[in-house]
């Protein structure tokens, strides 16, 4: 009460109102209540993600470099795989056009043999045939021949026949004695 | 002198007085009476709180104008005078009170710039006393937590580097210095820029009408510029002295906390 009519009186500007001091202090006290409990953590806040908002970009961005580099060195290595594929692909071919040419031949020459031992049999087997009739014809002719220069009948079929062979193996024989004193 | 000769040669010139800047309550229950400086420091706290609750609010990753003036202002009380003064370790617990002592008397001082409010609330000198109280209690208590009752007057009255027998007569000066009358100036600083403004912005304007309204005439008209041009000045003036006051409230306070954290000096 003395405090306020001090105050009234204006005698003394240092003399303070209580009433100034309690509500001041009541309402510096509530604005740093609020101040601590939202002010602060929710500029604090602001910062953080700020702060982490601005390296998550530059992470995100070293991330992407690093992407693009792996991207590159895969493509190269892709690149790389393909042209040796490449040249594996045309080795094979060649090696393969190589053996198909090979079996070709192969086939060629079985064939051509083959030909050949047909042609070698057929001729022996007209040569065996052309011998056999020769040797009828020849021992007809032979035998008529003689039977005319002899005169005598040499018509008994059994017995010129016998003549016959035994001239071709004596014949032979003697063939046989020259091949093997030559 | 110019002033007496004014006020002779018009006849009674009333200076304003203390009692108008104590304008009468609102109203009044028993020995509480409720009046302008009170609702103006009630205003100042929804004034801070709401603006930087508003400006904030969106969390903007890029802000916008209000956000960006509230982070300024932030950033500016939490680095320039927590992190650099008080120290990285340090900080962080005591920028909620530097924050609010520097806006809280920041708009208080402007109130007094401002049209129609035109009272630096901090000019009654409660209000400077409770706030240089809050200080006081704060630096001390957290020196005697920190550093132990005899650690915290030890450093605080005994430093070092002097040769011993000076500390007779150092404790004592250091005391008186540090503990009394750091606190007195800390709420004198401030009271008092701010009713010494006050009290020279209403002497140029009392006089300014004086001579325009009672003195009157193209005399009166003609002499009421020289007020009118300094009561201009005088507003610029206060302007930076108010901002400039805020600002040293909550610097001190800094140092002094700086002083209960750090270890000796």
């Amino acid at each position: 009460m003395s405090l306020l009519m001090a105050a009234e009186e204006g005698a003394n500007p240092l003399v303070p109102n209580i009433w100034e001091i309690v509500i001041t202090a009541i309402g510096f006290l509530i604005l740093l209540f609020i101040v601590a409990k939202y002010v602060i953590p929710m500029f604090e806040k602001i910062y953080q993600d700020r702060k982490e908002a601005i390296e998550g970009g530059l992470a995100k961005a070293e991330k992407a470099q690093a992407e693009a580099a792996a991207a590159r060195e895969e493509y190269n290595q892709q690149l790389e795989s393909a042209r040796l594929e490449a040249q594996r692909i045309r080795e094979e071919a060649r090696n393969e056009g190589e053996a198909i040419l090979a079996e070709f031949k192969e086939r060629a020459n079985v064939e051509a043999q083959r030909i050949t031992d047909n042609a070698q049999k057929t001729i022996e087997a007209e040569r065996a045939a052309a011998i056999v009739s020769l040797r009828s014809e020849v021992g007809s002719l032979a035998t008529t021949l003689a039977g005319k220069i002899v005169g005598e009948s040499l018509n008994d079929d059994e017995r010129s026949a016998r003549v016959v062979d035994r001239f071709l193996a004596d014949l032979e024989a003697e063939k046989q004695n020259a091949g093997a004193t030559r | 002198m110019i002033v007496d000769g004014l006020v002779n040669a018009a006849g009674g010139f009333t200076p304003p007085t203390v009692e108008d800047m104590h304008l009468p309550n609102f109203f009044e229950i028993g020995s509480f009476g409720f009046g302008k400086q009170m609702l103006l420091v009630l205003l100042s706290v929804v004034i801070v709180a709401g603006f930087f609750m508003l400006a904030g609010r969106k969390r903007a990753m890029v802000p916008g104008k209000g956000q960006f003036v509230a982070e300024m202002g932030y950033g500016f009380v939490r680095n320039s005078l927590g992190k650099q003064l008080i120290g990285a370790h340090h900080f962080k617990p005591f920028v909620p009170l530097l924050f609010t002592s520097f806006f809280f008397i920041l708009v208080n001082n402007l109130y007094g710039s401002i049209p129609f409010f035109q009272l630096p609330t901090l000019s009654h000198a409660g209000s400077a006393y409770v706030l240089a109280a809050i200080a006081w209690l704060t630096w001390v208590g957290v020196g005697i937590k920190r550093k132990g009752l005899g650690g915290f007057f030890k450093d605080l009255t005994m430093p070092s580097g002097v040769p011993p027998v000076l500390y007779i007569i150092l404790i004592p000066i250091e005391f008186l210095s540090n503990l009394l009358i750091r606190p007195v100036t800390h709420a004198l600083r401030l009271f008092a820029t701010m009713f010494g403004g006050h009290m020279a912005m209403m002497v140029a304007a009392a006089l300014m009408s004086h001579l325009a309204v009672t003195v009157g005439g193209l005399g009166g008209w003609l002499g009421s510029l020289a007020p009118l041009a300094l009561g201009i000045f005088l507003f610029f003036l206060e302007l930076m002295i108010q901002c400039i006051q805020a600002y040293i409230f909550a610097l001190l306070l800094a140092v002094y906390l700086q002083g209960s954290v750090s270890e000796g000096h």
